[in-house]
């Protein structure tokens, strides 16, 4: 089985289920529905061999509604085939755990916990992995600020907010002078 | 027999006596001993490593026996940053160490946060500990570290030991003289 065979078997199986499909630079992308997933993916992987979770990511579109994306990144070492599923999610809402199809899924989705505060449904061990437990807010949300907010836990940590000094100094993309390049101070627009 | 004589002079020590103050004798001890505490957390402690190794040598002050457990450290040595989750395990680590002790803020990070604006890293060791000596750099290089140490030298060879470790005694001794 080719690759485009492997994704047209996965078309034709869940074709109501496949929401949208983008194709971009030989990438091929699945947007879902959350309570498809565990489906989607065990048939992945069982059935068209992708036995690689390279990673999950999340993006918090602040202000839309549902607010938050999931993105799964897919990946079959027999076919050298990549996919991506991607599914929206509002924030009361949770998502089932990949951690039992691909115990990678396990960290990964502790870390999406850890910094965007979404939670996962059958985790087995749904910890905060990079901050300590009991820090109080998730900080890669869009509206938590850079220099952070204070928080106190005695003997364990705290947190104060960082001074900025008019920051943080950004660059723009450009091919302008390096004068003109230079970081400057922009705050984010929110 | 032998006549035995009693002098001032005994030829076995002369020559090998000094005088000098109390604290001179106490610094130039510590001073020329500095055990450090090797806190790395990040690059910097690369470049603690390097002035460590034979290039730089930091043997050449006395400095050189790194030690892990910090009730053998008399200078605690933070290179790197330091985040939330750390800074209290680095302080910690800081009272665990015996008195007289010393912190050396290794580079940006440590000094001051550096570059890491966020909400996750320290801004600056001294919130939490009483650094003696800021070195400069991301990451400093060895001489810079060095230079710190030899600052920390000067530092100390200019404090009053005996009236710290032993306040009673130098109150009875000064009430004496008085």
């Amino acid at each position: 089985m080719t690759g485009s065979e492997l994704l047209a078997s996965l078309g034709k199986l869940f074709g109501q289920k496949l929401q949208a499909k983008i194709e971009f630079r030989g990438e091929t992308t699945y947007t879902i529905a959350a309570t498809d997933l565990r489906e989607i993916a065990k048939f992945c992987r069982d059935d068209l061999s992708f036995d690689y979770l390279i990673d999950i990511t999340s993006i918090d579109n602040f202000g839309e509604d549902p607010r938050f994306e999931i993105v799964y990144e897919l990946y079959s070492m027999t076919l050298a085939v990549h996919l991506r599923l991607k599914l929206k999610l509002s924030e009361d809402e949770e998502v089932d755990t990949l951690s039992d199809l691909w115990p990678t899924a396990n960290w990964h989705e502790r870390e999406i916990y850890d910094m965007m505060g979404i939670k996962f449904k059958g985790h087995p061990d749904l910890r905060r992995i990079l901050m300590w437990d009991g820090y109080p807010f998730f900080p890669l949300r869009k509206e938590f600020p850079l220099e952070g907010l204070p928080s106190e836990m005695p003997d364990v940590a705290f947190t104060k907010a960082a001074s900025l000094e008019g920051g943080p100094f950004v660059t723009r993309p450009s091919t302008a002078t390096t004068k003109d390049r230079e970081p400057r101070a922009r705050p984010p627009e929110l | 027999m032998a006549e035995q004589h009693a002098t001032a002079y005994d030829s076995k020590i002369e020559g090998n006596v000094i005088f000098t103050r109390l604290d001179a004798a106490f610094n130039w001890v510590r001073k020329n001993s500095l055990w450090p505490m090797p806190m790395g957390l990040a690059c910097c402690a690369i470049e603690l490593m390097a002035t460590a190794a034979s290039r730089f040598d930091i043997a050449r002050f006395g400095a050189e026996v790194m030690r892990f457990s910090p009730r053998q450290c008399d200078v605690m040595i933070v290179a790197g940053t330091v985040t939330y989750k750390m800074a209290l395990a680095v302080k910690r680590i800081y009272e665990q160490m015996p008195d007289p002790k010393w912190v050396i803020a290794m580079g940006a990070c440590a000094s001051t946060g550096g570059m890491y604006r966020s909400y996750a890293v320290l801004q600056g060791i001294d919130q939490l500990l009483p650094v003696d000596v800021y070195v400069s750099g991301c990451p400093p290089r060895p001489e810079a570290l060095l230079a710190g140490l030899m600052k920390l030298q000067e530092k100390i060879s200019g404090e009053k030991s005996f009236a710290a470790q032993k306040p009673e005694w130098t109150k009875k001794l000064t009430g004496a003289v008085a």
